[in-house]
């Protein structure tokens, strides 16, 4: 950041008029602020006690003063008064032909539906100079949805539908804040608004969401674990055919000759390809090879995914440890990917940097996805 | 009944002596201070106890501009963080702006502006003192013991359903704080009423002591409600009473209605007294009438009026009806002129005045201009179109900073710097306070300037980290540097204050040549205040018989219109002559 | 201001230091008082106007809701808190007279009816919602729904319980000061007995809360269809 920004981008139709109001106000703040500390420091230099200012006959009271001064800021506040409602009934009146996308608000997180039914988490994928509106609702505590660059922003309450409606007016990627404080992760609890051309933006709604962004490699690995049915055996608890993969990752195994070995990537490897090298104390040879059926990509992935299964006291049923509990990270890591079936992996992903939001985009895809699929 | 069936010369034998003690030797004591009925020793207990909740609050704004230096990875965790402006919100406002000018000066002055012996219900006052410091300790017990995240505005359903911690016993101290206030505003409403000493008309009144009665208004009609909508968000995390509850068909946004009528006129609450003050010194310092004292009066009483219809411009974007939005967004517009009145009357004042710089006119004026630019940005965010992209931004941080720091911490330092002779019988030295003052401007600016800028960006205010959004770095940086100069500012009247209390020059009665009725008894003043009830014969801010150069140019100015008058007469005389 | 006439001598001792005179105190009271009022409206103003929005959000609830309330029970307690009224004025209308056994005697029996509404109240009527698990909370289960809302009656109930319960604490508190009051015309403390005034601002309050009172039956007990 070479420069200090002083002003959002316009990104909506919304933000000329805004602007200008905006800057019309400064501008008469920065008028009548001048004209009072000019009128203050001359008073002062002048009349400063021993001075030899004329003082004779100084006022007390002046009706056509306190007229003047009481009906010029009255006049120029109602002109500002109209300027702003007629901006905001503007905002508060959707067009009929608007396309609507449903969100919801949680602590802390942003889904939001579109028609044709693809979902997103914390993003928003919109299409260029067309209207867009939002019909929002919370499942818990008041929430704003707030995109600065669109000047726009209305709480999501709980209980009750809202709305808001923007057309967008430039491609690119605007910041998405919540913005009535929500709890111990507020600032955590936003993203991104995309906004594509009309043309890429139907592609992509058609795509189920899919853009040409990869997943990461945990995600991918939590789908191959699930193809595979690795859960069938492998689940929460370790059970008559298999130990469970909860916490496996750098623990130390006992072998049925009572070697032991500690569980790290080669270790994990030899055991999806070739399970029978070394077996578990206590349990038979049951699993398949998988040697020829799984490729070493895909390998990979699983041995990110398992990587991501915590202690088996986390696990229940289907792994679901990717849903992160945001009150544990004691580090500004963030929760945003936490929803139910869309990989959560934030560290690996190529574009994001530790102690950084990530680009939700993927796990937003991820998530599009699954209903599509199935 | 009339003030003039008051008994001037009915004195009481207990006042008959010749050399009455000051109010500090009239018992040295604890117990003689803990229990007092005296509203001047209840003032300086509220002065010690409200600087331990400034330092308090202070402490908590540190930690919060010293995290946003950097935007990820820094001081606090989110969780620490949120109860860190929790706290600074909490004590700021409910423990310090609400109290700080009203408790403090207005116990201490009122009665001696007024020409009263006491309040009207010393033995009330002190209940109020006591119930504003359980209060406290209340809350600061909430916060120590495991702190609260829920924002000092307790929005419904965080504070009531997801929110653990100490919620309930941090309202409850709100709360008892709130009882405080209105035994306090009866208490002056009673005393403004029926106290005033002969001659002392609603018209001569001083005008802080008009603005702390429509203060006082404010309060009794203000704070049962906010007291009894914290009440219910208790009974419903207690007792799940589930009113505002959305999962009973409740309505959170009704909490926010009945919440922002109270805490809406709350602002005034805490900048009303401050503007009293400040015409208070403006005139003082210039020596001059203060200029058109009836608008400055009635713009108070029209502010707490109409303070009562605006809350709902906090709720421009919460759902209420757009048209309601529009009603409000038009009245806000119309409170601003009220202030606009106050700062040009204060500006005329200066005209052909007689302008001492001495400390708290520094920070008068240095009041002025930050309050005429924290009213003026509030323009922003009455205007409908533009608050919905600013509204709870860093833009509304620094709004309601200028108020309420621009204007009534500088306004409270005024008024300290003002009244500190009389209060201690001390003065402190007046180049230190003038620099200070200065600083306390540009450490203020610093800060809070670049927040406008932030806001306007779109950064949220309550945000632990912005590491998603780097360009906000530089402006935070700015603000934590100004912010360490002003925390400098704020420190340094601590000590030269505490220095005069030992060797500080003796004050002499007037030292300011002020003409409130405070001014005519001892610095310090005895203990009943007024031998006998004075009996008040001039306009307030009268400065004829206090100033020489006031005289001069009165004399002068009559000689004057007598000779006009007189040639004038000679001329008729003539002409009826010619006749 | 019609006082009685009196000595000056006899109020040295009744009259604050901070005060001129008797009168001049008294006014003071009762601007006081007043303005405490005025807080006491706010405060249960706000109440109603919760109650007023979500009786008009859900009119055919609350009015199935509020059956189950004891019409009889509150008709009593109407009788009562009014009956109340009357022999505080009567305490007040003896103070000015200055007849000592009167007021207590009516004082008593305002502390008296005082007590009898909140034995109606505790006893009978509150044990009596538990019962019929009319109590907001896990254990909310009204029996007569009858097609209407379980969270509109939870809401309903919410309401009840909160606002008589504020408006009996205001009672307790009032046989409180009631009691204080009559213990100092007992001890014959001239501060009461030299002048109506501490009697009549006691008497203030309690009217204050009777009203309060005359508004919530209806509004809960006699919801019309």
């Amino acid at each position: 950041m070479g420069t200090v920004p002083i002003a959002p981008e316009q990104a909506s139709n919304f933000a000329y008029w805004h602007d200008l109001i905006f800057y019309t106000l400064s501008a008469l703040t920065a008028v009548f602020t001048i004209l009072v500390g000019v009128l203050v420091i001359s008073f002062v230099i002048k009349y400063k006690k021993g001075s030899n200012a004329d003082r004779s006959n100084p006022p007390h009271e002046s009706k056509i003063m306190e007229f003047t001064w009481i009906v010029i800021p009255t006049g120029l506040g109602l002109v500002m008064f109209f300027a702003g409602a007629k901006l905001f009934l503007d905002m508060r009146t959707p067009p009929a032909n608007a396309m609507e996308v449903y969100v919801i608000g949680k602590q802390w997180m942003w889904h939001s539906q579109h028609s044709n039914g693809v979902r997103e988490n914390n993003t928003l994928h919109v299409p260029l100079g067309k209207p867009v509106k939002l019909t929002m609702i919370s499942q818990d505590v008041i929430h704003a949805f707030y995109i600065p660059e669109f000047r726009t922003q209305y709480h999501v309450v709980p209980g009750r539908y809202t709305q808001q409606w923007f057309v967008p007016t430039r491609v690119g990627r605007y910041q998405l804040f919540c913005n009535v404080y929500c709890g111990t992760q507020h600032s955590e609890m936003g993203g991104y608004v995309y906004v594509m051309p009309p043309d890429d933006f139907e592609k992509w709604l058609e795509n189920g969401g899919d853009t040409v962004k990869p997943m990461s490699l945990e995600q991918s690995g939590q789908k191959v674990y699930n193809r595979l049915g690795c859960n069938n055996c492998h689940g929460a608890k370790s059970n008559m055919r298999a130990p469970s993969l909860a916490g496996i990752y750098q623990s130390k195994r006992r072998m049925t000759d009572n070697s032991v070995a500690v569980a790290d990537e080669a270790y994990l490897r030899e055991s999806i390809l070739r399970p029978y090298n070394r077996v578990n104390y206590g349990y038979e040879k049951q699993m398949p090879e998988y040697a020829g059926t799984v490729t070493e990509e895909e390998v990979l992935q699983l041995i990110s995914y398992m990587k991501t299964l915590g202690g088996a006291g986390d696990v229940e049923g289907a792994p679901k440890t990717l849903e992160m509990d945001p009150r544990k990270g004691s580090s500004p890591v963030p929760p945003t990917s936490s929803t139910v079936g869309a990989a959560g992996a934030i560290s690996a992903q190529s574009n994001a940097t530790p102690g950084q939001r990530p680009d939700q985009n993927s796990v937003g895809a991820l998530a599009a996805q699954a209903p599509s699929k199935n | 009944m009339s003030a003039t069936a008051y008994r001037p010369t009915d004195v009481k034998e207990e006042e008959v002596h010749v050399k009455e003690p000051s109010y500090l030797e009239d018992g040295h004591s604890v117990k003689s201070w803990l229990l007092t009925g005296d509203h001047k020793r209840i003032g300086i207990m509220y002065l010690i106890t409200i600087s331990i909740f400034f330092f308090v609050g202070s402490l908590a704004a540190g930690l919060i501009r010293a995290q946003l230096v950097l935007p990820a990875n820094s001081l606090l965790e989110a969780e620490t963080y949120n109860k860190v402006f929790t706290a600074h919100g909490v004590v700021m406002i409910f423990f310090f702006l609400l109290v700080a000018i009203p408790a403090v000066f207005g116990n201490f002055v009122l009665p001696l502006a007024i020409g009263a012996r006491d309040l009207a219900f010393p033995r009330l006052n002190l209940l109020s003192y006591y119930l504003y410091l359980l209060g406290g300790l209340l809350a600061t017990t909430a916060l120590l013991t495991g702190g609260i995240e829920t924002g000092w505005t307790f929005y419904v359903p965080l504070s009531s359903m997801y929110s653990n911690g100490q919620v309930t016993m941090a309202i409850v101290g709100a709360f008892v704080a709130g009882f405080s206030s209105i035994a306090t505003a009866v208490n002056f409403i009673a005393t403004i009423h029926k106290m005033r000493a002969p001659g002392m008309t609603w018209g001569r009144l001083p005008l802080w002591v008009w603005s702390t009665y429509a203060t006082s208004l404010v309060i009794i009609l203000g704070t049962p409600v906010v007291a009894i909508t914290l009440l219910l968000v208790v009974f419903e995390r207690v007792f799940r009473l589930g009113i505002f509850s959305p999962e009973l068909g409740g309505d959170p946004v009704l909490f926010q209605h009945l919440f922002w009528f109270y805490s809406h006129p709350a602002v005034y609450i805490m900048v009303l007294p401050a503007m009293g003050v400040i015409s208070d010194i403006i005139a003082t310092f210039s020596s001059r009438r203060i200029f058109g004292y009836e608008f400055i009066a009635f713009s108070s009483l029209l502010i707490a009026a109409l303070g009562f219809l605006v809350w709902g411009h906090h709720m421009f974007i919460s759902s209420q009806s757009m048209y309601q939005s529009v009603v409000f967004s038009l009245i806000s517009f119309l409170v601003a002129v009220p202030s606009a009145i106050k700062i040009f009357n204060w500006t005329a004042t200066l005209y052909k005045g007689h302008i001492r710089l001495q400390t708290p006119m520094v920070y008068a004026l240095g009041f002025i201009g930050l309050f005429t630019l924290g009213g003026l940005t509030g323009l922003f965010l009455a205007c409908l179109g533009t608050d919905v992209h600013l509204t709870n931004t860093y833009f509304v941080v620094a709004h309601f900073h200028y108020v309420m720091v621009g204007g009534s911490v500088m306004a409270f330092l005024g008024a300290l710097h003002y009244w500190w002779p009389k209060m201690t019988g001390r003065m402190y030295p007046d180049n230190w306070g003038k620099v200070n003052a200065l600083l306390v401007f540009v450490g203020f600016n610093l800060t809070f300037f670049p927040q406008f800028i932030l806001g306007f960006l779109g950064m949220p205010r309550r945000y632990a980290y912005y590491y998603f959004a780097p360009q906000y770095q530089p402006l935070h940086i700015l603000s934590t540097a100004g912010a360490s100069v002003l925390a400098i500012a704020f420190a340094i009247p601590f000590f030269y204050l505490t220095r005069s209390l030992k060797y500080g020059a003796k004050a002499s009665d007037n030292p300011w040549h002020a003409t409130g009725l405070e001014w005519t008894v001892a610095s310090p003043p005895p203990t009943h205040n007024f031998h006998e009830t004075p009996v008040v014969t001039r306009e307030q801010y009268e400065f004829g018989h206090l100033v020489p150069e006031v005289r001069a140019i009165e004399e002068s100015d009559k000689a004057r219109r007598d000779a006009e008058i007189a040639a004038e007469h000679a001329a008729e005389a003539a002409s009826t002559e010619a006749k | 201001m019609a006082t009685l006439a009196h000595h000056d001598s006899d109020f040295v001792e009744h009259v604050h230091h901070q005060f001129e005179d008797i009168e001049q105190q008294n006014e003071a009271y009762l601007v006081g008082m007043w303005a405490f009022l005025v807080t006491e409206v706010m405060f249960f103003g706000a109440m109603f106007l919760v109650y007023s929005l979500y009786r008009w959000f859900y009119q055919a609830d609350f009015y199935a809701a509020h059956h189950e309330l004891s019409i009889p029970a509150g008709a009593i307690n109407t009788t009562i808190l009014l009956a109340s009224s009357f022999t505080m004025v009567m305490a007040v209308h003896f103070a000015q007279l200055r007849n000592k056994l009167m007021v207590m005697l009516n004082l008593v029996a305002t502390i008296g009816l005082a007590t009898a509404f909140l034995l109606i109240k505790f006893l009978y009527e509150w044990p009596e919602k538990a019962k019929h698990f009319l109590v907001p909370g896990p254990g909310f289960d009204p029996q007569h729904l009858e097609g209407t809302s379980k969270r509109a009656w939870e809401l309903f109930y919410s309401l009840y319980f909160a606002m008589t319960g504020l408006h009996a604490l205001h009672i307790i508190i009032g046989i409180l000061i009631i009691g204080a009051l009559a213990f100092l015309w007992q001890k014959g403390a001239k501060s009461v007995t030299e002048d109506y005034i501490p009697t009549e601002l006691v008497g203030l309050y309690w009217h204050f809360v009777d009203l309060v009172w005359i508004f919530l039956f209806p509004l809960f007990y006699l919801i019309p269809k």
